[in-house]
């Protein structure tokens, strides 16, 4: 195989790589829409988009190996290193379009290995999970009221996730089956809360904000839980986005990716998984229609995988993984990467894929792309002790 | 109205006052507490039901299991027109219509109307027990230790025992000692098969090395060993690294269930049964040497000699009267009982008794009851879904005749019945459960429980029964003013005072 670095870093990705400069000039489109994925548990980076050309992926992965392009059950090919996994038909179509860019190696600061830290950190937005008051999303709607821009935000949950908790309110929608409530017993309940708990106030009338913009967009599906089909979530999530009075950033949780034991290759337990969040980001693309033009959407999770199998064919927690950026307008149809292969030296830990790109600079950099928030706003206030992590440039615009 | 102190004991740690828990709670709230933690006063609660014991469950769980996935394999192939799979009888073929022949439909029937009804039954017992409890306290903390050692239902292979789960190994050690608590719950199949510890083994055991010979790799998962040291035991801060992870996980190898439950990977036929040894109970906890990790191992600096299925009790013992154990603990009852952010005083208060009574839990618990912290906020804590449907029956005085009724709204506010999606189980604190869409499903859910018994509730007497004395006077004139006795019902369980504790 060739040196990695050759291989990867094209000119173009040293130009993504190079620290950031003229965030402050950048454009924001005040048409702009920004939809964040968490999947909660932690995918297998590997699966999800195979170094199918490394010759230690075969040996480390064992029966989770997936096989080269063109082959039964084999990747979906991106470039001569990388694939994605054969459940990703619609991702890998978005690629082809320009619409899809995968980041690989990527990983926040956190370098232990519980779900629930990680998770603070991915959505806190700072560097240890002792920081939980609130979450880089809200701290960025904060920054973008204050420069006039007030487009509010929407959690497809029935409470609001870490990342969306703040100073800002915030909508919350899940589906429900439950009969309406009559109008007279509703707003006896508003009153009664408006004089004894404004808090609680607040939140029911966000509530019914949300529930008047979306509708019957799920009607007859099942809501909460940690393991719902995506497409639910992604039709409502849709609704609001295309709203004109409506959020303009969504948040949706998925659980459920934790593959301790048998998780399969190219079928399987992930290869389901992935098969419905395939389904749904093609859902939210059409669903949006010409929205999807103004639309990013970023899928993250809390860590990656080890990269060998473990000993029940599944992988134990590990710490770099992948991310994906999808949407109309964004420059796609990349692996962007600094790429530190599976050669023994260059694990993290002698286990885990190695992190070489910070979380945060992906965030900050659809922030400052999209939204225009300003990259001393970044620094200073939606990601405290980041500037050893500047905006990737030209990620998305 | 109940006095501030009454209405703490009995709503923050308890399940909400039914009518008649006024007079027992007098104007001792605290005596009422304690004398909960006795013996005796566990007996005056029994079981409402009859409960299967759980390894019976998961064996006959596993023969379901084994049908199905037959009867669907075949369905597979009918429905892509292969016929690959037997039988050879002829048929019209094309699209499988549910009822080809050959498809044991009664086998995927059977299956599926076995984990539900396990599934229902289970919750309906929790439920009714919880409703109908003199002990609300206990229930209560019967309810924290069953989610500080969370299995979720959501994995299928734990599905039918949740419940059972419970009762097996936790209910009966919530006044005991934590580690014979740790002991059982780290021990059941449940938790075994939710955290795949029975697929673990030692890379250099007699299991891998047979598997090995017929070409496949098999070895540690280490979910188990992190969960417990990060969730159950040391707490995510409490100074372990990946190697004591490691080196726990080849600790617990063989930790495992009776029978062929659960251990895919393991070789099959009469040969291989022979080596593998004794199959031990079907469906109990079972140590299988040929599966366990060979030599010593060092776990947080201490070396633990071979000894089989000792090692991992050795630790266990250890891990339980741990400084950073107490410290995690007491950080959860006090989030649980108290307030969601603790006051840090008494949090080393409660863990210093923990140590000092090598983690016996009741005078942690009469600490917790003792402490002024616990009895100065009289709304410090916002209801979970679950205790708020809970309290609304406590306070109706009486158990839904389908009690698996309840599911669907709790599926909907985000709490469906066991099953926490992760090891962590279930957040406590407002912010996880305080969303506005939340917030409106409970509302609505309060009209339809107006509407349906509405009619047949004096919602303000109701009211007078099971408020505290500071709740705000609109709050009950809202509820005096309604214009119907079930508006007056939906308002009381809509109320602040009601959804806060």
């Amino acid at each position: 195989m060739m040196d990695r670095r050759a291989l990867l870093l094209t000119s173009l990705q040293l130009t993504l790589l190079a620290p950031f400069a003229r965030l402050a000039n950048a454009a924001a489109d005040k048409n702009s829409r920004f939809v964040l994925v968490i999947l909660r548990g932690a995918l297998d980076g590997l699966a999800a988009c195979a170094p199918y050309a490394e010759s230690q992926y075969h040996n480390l992965r064992g029966p989770l190996a997936l096989g080269a392009p063109g082959t039964e059950g084999g990747v979906l090919k991106l470039d001569g290193t990388f694939g994605l996994h054969p459940s990703l038909t619609n991702l890998h179509a978005l690629y082809q379009a320009r619409e899809l860019t995968v980041l690989h190696a990527v990983a926040t600061p956190y370098r232990e290995r519980s779900h629930f830290d990680a998770q603070k950190v991915l959505e806190a937005g700072k560097l240890t999970p002792a920081a939980t008051d609130g979450g880089w999303l809200n701290r960025a709607l904060a920054v973008m009221h204050g420069a006039g821009d007030t487009r509010g935000a929407v959690a497809l949950n029935d409470t609001v996730p870490l990342v969306l908790r703040g100073d800002v309110a915030v909508n919350t929608w899940a589906p429900s089956r439950l009969q309406n409530a009559d109008e007279d017993l509703l707003a006896r309940v508003r009153r009664l809360y408006e004089a004894v708990d404004p808090p609680l106030a607040s939140k029911l009338n966000e509530a019914l904000d949300a529930r008047a913009i979306a509708g019957d967009a799920a009607n007859g599906q099942m809501g909460g839980g940690s393991q719902q089909p995506v497409t639910p979530l992604v039709n409502a999530a849709a609704r609001f986005l295309k709203s004109p009075e409506g959020p303009r950033i969504a948040v949706i949780d998925v659980g459920g990716w934790d593959t301790h034991a048998n998780q399969g290759g190219a079928q399987g337990n992930l290869a389901t998984r992935l098969k419905g969040l395939d389904a749904g980001i093609q859902t939210l693309k059409t669903e949006l229609g010409p929205v999807w033009a103004d639309t990013t959407v970023l899928v993250v999770t809390e860590f990656g995988r080890t990269v060998a199998v473990n000993g029940t064919r599944g992988t134990d927690h590990g710490t770099a993984g992948v991310a994906f950026l999808a949407g109309g307008g964004i420059k796609g149809g990349r692996v962007v990467s600094d790429w530190p292969g599976l050669a023994a030296r260059e694990l993290y830990e002698n286990r885990d894929l190695k992190p070489t790109i910070d979380l945060r600079r992906v965030f900050k950099s659809v922030l400052a792309e999209r939204f225009g928030v300003a990259e001393s706003a970044l620094e200073r206030a939606v990601f405290p002790d980041s500037a050893n992590a500047a905006p990737l440039e030209h990620l998305t615009a | 109205m109940l006095s501030l102190e009454a209405a703490i004991a009995a709503n923050r740690f308890g399940l909400g006052a039914r009518p008649q828990d006024g007079a027992a709670i007098g104007n001792d709230p605290r005596g009422w507490l304690d004398a909960q933690l006795t013996a005796a006063a566990r007996a005056a609660s029994p079981p409402t039901t009859q409960q299967p014991a759980s390894a019976g469950v998961l064996l006959k769980f596993r023969d379901l299991r084994v049908a199905r996935q037959a009867a669907a394999q075949v369905r597979a192939s009918f429905a892509q027109g292969q016929r690959k799979a037997p039988p050879a009888s002829a048929n019209d073929g094309g699209n499988a219509p549910p009822a080809s022949p050959g498809i044991d439909e009664q086998a995927i029937k059977e299956f599926r109307e076995f984990v539900r009804e396990n599934y229902i039954a289970q919750v309906n017992e929790r439920h009714r027990r919880a409703i109908e409890s003199d002990t609300p306290f206990v229930e209560r903390l019967v309810h924290f230790w069953s989610n500080h050692f969370a299995i979720s239902a959501d994995k299928q292979l734990v599905g039918p025992i949740c419940g059972l789960y419970e009762q097996e190994a936790i209910r009966p050690h919530v006044l005991g000692n934590f580690h014979t608590l740790l002991l059982a719950a780290e021990r059941h199949p449940g938790m075994n098969l939710y955290l795949d510890n029975t697929t673990s083994m030692g890379a250099s055991s007699g299991a891998a090395e047979l598997a090995r010979r017929r070409g496949r790799t098999l070895g540690l998962n280490e979910n188990l060993a992190r969960e417990i040291l990060e969730l159950h035991t040391l707490g995510v801060d409490g100074g372990y690294t990946q190697h004591d992870v490691t080196e726990f996980a080849k600790v617990l190898t063989g930790w495992s269930i009776g029978g062929q439950i659960g251990q895919r990977g393991l070789p099959g036929g009469q040969r291989a049964a022979a080596l593998l040894g004794d199959p031990g109970k079907p469906g109990e906890f079972f140590f299988r040497p040929i599966m366990h990790e060979p030599g010593d191992k060092t776990v947080l600096g201490q070396k633990y000699k071979e000894r089989g299925v000792s090692e991992g009790e050795q630790v266990l013992a250890r891990l339980a009267v741990h400084p950073a154990t107490a410290h995690h603990l007491a950080t959860k009852l006090a989030r649980q009982f108290v307030a969601d952010e603790p006051p840090a005083a008494l949090v080393d208060r409660l863990a210093s008794i923990y140590l000092k009574n090598d983690g016996e839990l009741v005078p942690v618990y009469r600490a917790l009851i003792a402490a002024d912290e616990s009895w100065k906020e009289p709304l410090a804590k916002y209801k979970t879904p679950q205790d708020f449907v809970l309290s609304t029956f406590r306070a109706l005085n009486f158990v839904p005749e389908r009690p698996e009724t309840l599911i669907p709204f709790l599926t909907e506010a985000g709490q469906r019945p066991f099953t926490p999606g992760s090891p962590a189980g279930w957040p406590d604190t407002a912010a996880a459960w305080d969303g506005g869409d939340a917030l409106l499903k409970r509302v609505e859910w309060a009209g339809a429980v107006g509407r349906r018994v509405g009619d047949r509730r004096n919602a303000l007497e109701l009211a007078s029964a099971v408020l505290p004395t500071s709740a705000d006077e609109r709050t009950i004139a809202g509820i005096r003013n309604a214009e119907s006795g079930g508006q007056a019902l939906a308002l009381l369980i809509a109320a602040p005072e009601f959804q806060r504790r």
